[in-house]
Parts: structure tokens; sequence; C-alpha cells
């Protein structure tokens, strides 16, 4: 699924908004998402995953086609953690289970 | 200085975007987030162009270890979601928060001056 496809879904599934505005909220829940990460700050949505930004120390690097050294500066990385939620429907309660057949119930302990 | 981005800001967002109620605008949040889940789900991978793309990925079974008792543990195949961000992302974040220049507001700069 592409970002066009997605605007398209959400389009058909609210045919009382224009295809314009569906455009319009999805960009600005990846500009929020990317604005807010470019000043450092994370991002949690409960269910799905939170965004965050991991530090990269400088370090000695290698061009991997001449086997030149170089010097890689520090960087600053978004990173995305996926949420349990989501996590286990990947693993799926619904459709799509051919794992582990075994084990249903199988919950760890507490929450 | 370090607050965290919720559903909420994420609303807001939307609601300054398009002239809708701040409920709907909460309501299409979900609703996207909702999408994007259910076409992991399904297998398939999520690319939002200029922001980065999910995929799914299958991990086969393995022998793992409990580290704090040293006891082997199965671990079952599963599916995992990996996220790789795209250059444009990649590239906001670490200019954003480079130079000392974190704090900055949204002037852009003016880099092509030598």
């Amino acid at each position: 699924m592409i970002k066009s496809e997605l605007i398209a879904k959400i389009a058909d599934d609210n045919p009382h908004l224009y295809q314009r505005d569906v455009e319009r909220i999805v960009n600005a829940i990846f500009d929020a998402i990317t604005d807010s990460l470019a000043k450092g700050n994370r991002v949690e949505l409960r269910g799905f995953g939170a965004f965050s930004v991991k530090h990269r120390a400088a370090r000695a690097g290698r061009n991997p086609r001449t086997g030149e050294q170089v010097h890689v500066r520090e960087k600053h990385v978004p990173f995305f953690k996926t949420g349990k939620e989501l996590r286990d429907r990947l693993n799926g309660e619904d459709e799509a289970a051919p794992i582990a057949p075994d084990a249903a119930g199988d919950t760890t302990a507490g929450f | 200085m370090s607050d965290t981005l919720t559903r909420a800001d994420l609303a807001e967002s939307v609601y300054e975007a398009v002239g809708l109620s701040r409920s709907e605008s909460a309501a299409l949040v979900e609703t996207v987030l909702e999408e994007m889940s259910a076409a992991l789900v399904r297998g398939e991978s999520v690319k939002i162009s200029s922001f980065g793309t999910f995929l799914v990925r299958a991990k086969n079974g393995r022998m793992g270890r409990n580290p704090k008792t040293g006891e082997e543990v199965p671990i079952d195949p599963r599916r995992v979601l990996s996220f790789r961000p795209s250059h444009v992302l990649k590239e906001r974040v670490d200019e954003g928060l480079h130079g000392g220049a974190a704090a900055s507001p949204d002037t852009p700069s003016t880099a092509a001056q030598d």
C-alpha cells in the first residue's frame, strides 16, 4: 500500500470528504510526526507504535568498494518501535495465523 | 522542551489542516492508523513517500535464552514490523538536531551562501 492508496481508501470510506481534504489530512499527520522528530521529540501512538530519535556516535567507517577508511560523523536517526497491540495482531489472533497451532491460549503472566 | 507527541496532537494538526470538527479530526487519525495496521496485518508493506516504509518480515523460530536465568526457551516463528525511514525524513531529523540548532525555529537555512 502506498500513500495514494491509503488516501483513496479513506476517501472511499468517507464519502462526505473531498479526496483533496483526505490528502491534506494524511499529509498533516505525517508532517506532524516529521516535525516532532526533527525537534528531537518522541511520538507515541498507543497500540500502533512509537517514533523516536536515536543518536549515533561518530565512528571510523570504511568505503566498502575501495576499503578506504572514512570518518562518519555523529548523527541522529529516526527509529520506530512497534506497539504491543499491533505486534500481537501481526502474529494473529485473527486470520492468517500459520504459526504456533499449539499453545493457543499460552499467555504471559499478568498483563 | 522534549515533549512527546500523541494522538491528541495529531488530531489537532488535522483539525488545523482541514475544517472538520475536533472529534472528527480525532476519528480520522484513528482511521489512518487503522488502515495502515490492517494492511500490515494482511502482510502488505505500507510506503509513505518522503516519510518511510513499514514492512512486515517473517522471522524463523530459534532457541533463545532467558537472560536472567540462563534457561533455554524456544522462540516461535513470528512476524515483525520494521520501519525504514526515507532519506527525506532522515535528513530532516539529522539537520534538525545538528550543530546545536535543535531549538531554532523554522527558519530555512541559508546554506547556499558561501
